[in-house]
């Protein structure tokens, strides 16, 4: 079982990923850089946070293009599993393999602060060690995090449990209050219709630790590691 | 002579330094070498009239590796193999004429200062200056400053981890923007700039040079200006994930033998980056501006030796290892040009093709004439200085409560999350201590170390008391450290002033930096790096002399650090320091409530040593359970600020207040620390006191919702939380 972080020019979260998954965790991790195409050793994907191509045009716009990606496409299509993160998963949504867009933030500005993140849905690869509506704390840091899509696609996904993290209170109330950036219904992370490729805004690679201000976001990479392991052995 | 002196002020050269070029050169310069002397003799880099004052400040220690002046940043040994590598440097001119791209490439340049070294930059910080927000252009500045630090740091994945933020009229329209960056790196494994051997090549990497920034050392940097339009092209534009790619692949060629050194181009672009690199080497250069890769057509070789164009490294490698630099760097998709060569004739020879356009010793462009100039103290500062309290009423009890929420409100003194938040200060995922503590504290990775950081300076002390101001300056970020359960280990400065011309502004520097150097000396905290940046006026008043220290110390088991909230309920309250006798001059209070600035600020060295090693060993022996500095505001806003961060209350009980009550709760005597300590260790922190000479006074006990002191102070602590959130 390995993860593969890939690496665009411009990616800053790589190495922290790297750290959660590999030094914390003891996960096997390696690094894919944006010119290879091969990536059979890898279980599961992380496209990981930064300005990839200097987020220049719109965030992750350039890089969709990337020579990775047409295999990133091919790894998911074929029911791997996909995780993006900040800038990751602007990516995945300019490359149509999330739905919807990530808008600049409503008071456009930057925001780096932390956030509680209810857990929507736990029947998915990426959550199962959460119990749905456990909120855990995970910052964000991001310009372009306000999620975006048509009413059409945001009612198929709220029906098929596509919404997988929504901002919250401390307490777990899904209210405007809490909304950092004016994502529509408060839409911090989804899942593509597969159910194998996620998209979040924050950053669970940074609560990885007691030290860091919690360890949260290992939740995530566990879940991932107990379904990879449940369907190996 | 037919230079005209409109010429000469176009590079910022006096006649007398014209006539003396002329006397060595035996000829008039040609225009090119006048670009170059122009900017090479600058304030900005050529340091005329700091570099005498700047010998004053003590830059020896047992963990100094590089001191100031030798490379691009200083160096301390923080054990464990590693070394850290930081200084702080301006971009105040740029960002008064064009905020948002002014900020951005300070941000970018300090940290090119860091990585040319071969360190991983690790930690940003910055330390800004603004007149009233209620101006509307101040607004403008204010805003596009941090909106340049925030979209140039971010892009880099480098964490923005703290600083501080200042308001005084003084600063309308003159801005200072003083952005610090640390890195670490191995011991031992550090690049130098020097060009080393002839024979050795030049190459320029990173972005094609432009027009921008030309004239940006010499014209915006070391003059006063007050036309804002015409000097905008002056301003170069910053392209940070091009910064981030030359990071990578900077850090990749440092591990290479064959790269023999690495300059950045900063001020007066690759004139200094190359002139220095060969004169620290003793050599000559020959090269020819051709070679330089541009980004229009019809640039002159004068455009291409001046421009600041920003991202761009000289890379300076062993003949025949050309190549590996390119395959290195095309990885990163980034480009090279070798652009000239080392030579061992001692002269700087630049060449447009076959054509010598510049052809002088390196020894004269490398030596500027140094100015020691005999400073006056200022006749108004006397007047200042001699004001006395008893001219105003004291506070009645009743006043208490409203000045407190009046001072928390402050912009000087409110919470500047507003500001923090739009920086990342997380990625690196190293962050242990977050922005709005007294220091911002990483951790080290593979040890149990950590370290703290943190940005001060007071112009308005350094108004009314130059000396005392530069010492106070020192002792602060000290303190702010210990606070954090670090020692102290090395500061790098940035000195902003007026026009040293002037008598009472050399005055100002002379005093400020004799200051910081008795306080270096007491506390024993070596200068390791630093900037200066002078002729910070605008309509010809000088702004607050305001010498902004950086400063890093250690933390020695991470798990012993501290923080500034009040913990548990219960909690023991104390004063460490001594109640306040320091006067009222110079305060926060004075300046909200009063609209004076007015006094003399002091400083006792001796009892600041003391509180502050009192108060690092109460850390480290895990006696303390918060640790706050008292500063701007005085007692009441260090207890109000402890009780915010904690969400708890404070009671005080027999409070006796001898003198005057706004001394004694807003006046800011130096040398003290508010700290909280579990019941049971009240014996061990009164021993530890009685041992370090330190006075410790007993404030109250941790708990309930509010703030309350005897009749004095009863706020409940979410009214003075949202006082202190609205500030700004």
């Amino acid at each position: 079982m390995k993860f593969g972080i890939v690496v665009f020019p411009g990616t800053w979260s790589d190495g922290d990923c790297y750290y959660a998954i590999h030094n914390v965790l003891g996960y096997e991790a390696g690094y894919i850089w944006h010119k290879e195409t091969d990536l059979s050793d890898y279980d599961c994907l992380v496209l990981p946070g930064g300005f990839s191509y200097g987020d220049y045009l719109r965030a992750g716009a350039i890089a969709r293009f990337s020579r990775v990606m047409v295999s990133v496409e091919r790894f998911a299509q074929n029911g791997g599993l996909v995780v993006g993160i900040c800038n990751g998963f602007q990516i995945l949504c300019e490359a149509g393999l999330l739905p919807g867009v990530l808008l600049p933030n409503d008071h456009l500005q930057y925001r780096c602060q932390g956030t509680y993140l209810r857990a929507e849905n736990n029947a998915v690869p990426f959550t199962s060690r959460c119990s749905t509506g456990q909120v855990l704390k995970v910052p964000i840091s991001h310009y372009e995090g306000n999620y975006f899509a048509e009413d059409a696609v945001l009612r198929e996904m709220e029906a098929n449990g596509q919404i997988i993290f929504r901002y919250c209170s401390p307490h777990g109330e899904v209210t405007e209050k809490f909304n950092p950036n004016g994502s529509l219904h408060n839409i911090a992370g989804i899942i593509n219709n597969g159910g194998n490729v996620m998209g979040m805004m924050p950053h669970p690679e940074r609560v990885c630790e007691a030290l860091l201000g919690g360890d949260d976001g290992n939740l995530i990479w566990e879940s991932i590691n107990d379904y990879l392991h449940g369907r190996t052995e | 002579m037919t230079i005209s002196t409109a010429e000469l002020n176009k590079v910022a050269l006096s006649r007398e330094e014209y006539d003396f070029i002329v006397q060595k050169l035996g000829r008039e310069p040609t225009e090119v070498e006048l670009g170059m002397f122009g900017s090479l003799w600058s304030e900005h880099c050529g340091y005329k009239y700091s570099a005498p004052l700047l010998k004053l400040l003590p830059s020896r220690g047992e963990r100094v590796l590089v001191g100031p002046g030798e490379e691009n940043a200083g160096v301390v040994d923080i054990g464990d193999g590693q070394v850290v590598v930081m200084k702080i440097e301006s971009h105040n001119h740029p960002s008064a004429i064009e905020p948002y791209q002014g900020a951005a490439t300070g941000v970018g340049g300090i940290v090119r200062d860091i990585f040319t070294m071969g360190a991983r930059p690790v930690a940003l910080l910055n330390s800004l200056r603004f007149g009233p927000l209620e101006n509307e252009h101040n607004r403008y500045l204010f805003n596009g400053v941090v909106g340049g630090i925030a979209g140039y740091g971010n892009c880099l994945g480098i964490p923005d981890v703290g600083g501080e933020i200042v308001f005084a009229n003084c600063y309308s329209g003159n801005p200072l923007v003083n952005a610090l960056c640390l890195g670490i790196a191995e011991k031992g494994k550090l690049m130098k700039s020097q060009a080393g051997a002839a024979g050795n090549v030049l190459m320029l990497v990173g972005a094609d040079t432009g027009r921008d920034g030309i004239h940006g050392a010499s014209g915006l940097a070391s003059r006063t200006f007050d036309g804002e339009q015409e000097l905008r092209p002056t301003v170069q534009v910053g392209n940070p994930f091009l910064e981030k790619l030359l990071i990578e692949a900077c850090l990749e060629l440092v591990q290479a033998d064959w790269v023999m050194g690495m300059q950045d181009l900063g001020a007066a672009g690759l004139t200094s980056s190359v002139i220095e690199s060969v004169a620290k080497a003793d050599k000559g250069v020959d090269m020819d501006v051709l070679k330089v890769s541009r980004r229009e057509e019809g640039m002159t070789p004068y455009e291409v030796m001046l421009s600041e164009s920003q991202e761009r490294m000289l890379v300076i490698v062993r003949e025949g290892c050309e190549d590996r630099v390119k395959a290195v760097l095309e990885r990163w998709d980034l480009c090279a040009d070798v652009i000239g060569q080392v030579t061992d004739d001692g002269l700087a020879v630049i060449r447009e093709g076959e054509k010598v356009v510049a052809s002088v010793p390196v020894s004269l462009l490398s030596s500027p004439p140094r100015y020691r100039r005999q400073g006056k103290k200022p006749l108004w500062l006397e007047e200042v200085q001699s004001w006395e309290a008893s001219s105003l009423l004291d506070l009645t009890a009743r006043q208490c409560n409203e000045t407190l929420l009046r001072l928390l409100s402050s912009p000087n003194i409110a919470s500047k999350e507003t500001v923090y938040r739009q920086y990342d200060h997380q990625v690196m995922n190293n962050s242990v201590v977050l922005p709005g503590e007294d220091a911002a504290v990483l951790r080290v990775r593979g040890t149990e170390k950590g370290l703290s950081l943190t940005c001060d300076g007071n112009g308005r002390y350094c108004y009314l008391d130059p000396c005392a101001g530069g010492a106070i300056a020192v002792a602060e970020a000290a303190r702010n450290l210990v606070c954090s359960g670090a020692c102290p280990v090395a500061l790098t400065d940035c000195l902003n002033f007026g026009n040293p011309e002037k008598d009472d502004v050399y005055y100002q520097m002379e005093e400020c930096i004799k200051g910081m150097a008795q306080a270096c000396d007491m506390l024993q905290i070596p200068v390791i790096s630093g900037n200066v940046s002078l002729y910070n006026e605008t309509r010809g008043e000088a702004i607050y002399p305001t010498p902004v220290v950086g400063m890093v110390g250690v933390i020695r088991d991470l798990k012993r650090r501290c923080t500034m909230p009040f913990k548990d309920e219960g909690d023991r309250v104390f004063l460490l320091g001594g109640e306040g006798d320091g006067g009222i001059g110079g305060s926060e209070y004075l300046a909200v409530m009063h609209g004076l600035v007015k006094g003399k600020p002091s400083i006792d060295l001796d009892r600041e040593k003391q509180v502050q090693q009192c108060c690092l060993e109460a850390i480290e022996r895990g006696i303390v359970k918060s640790a706050h500095d008292c500063a701007d505001g005085g007692l009441m806003v260090a207890v109000a600020e402890c009780c915010i961060a904690g969400g708890i209350g404070l009671g005080g009980k027999e409070w006796c207040i001898d003198g005057r009550l706004d001394v004694a709760l807003f006046g800011e005597q130096q040398g003290r620390i508010v700290i909280s300590v579990a019941p049971d260790a009240v014996t061990k922190v009164e021993e530890l006191a009685y041992k370090y000479h330190a006075p410790l006074d007993y404030l109250g006990q941790v708990g309930g919702e509010q703030l309350s002191l005897e009749e004095y102070i009863c706020l409940p602590v979410e009214e003075m939380a949202k006082a202190w959130r609205r500030g700004i």
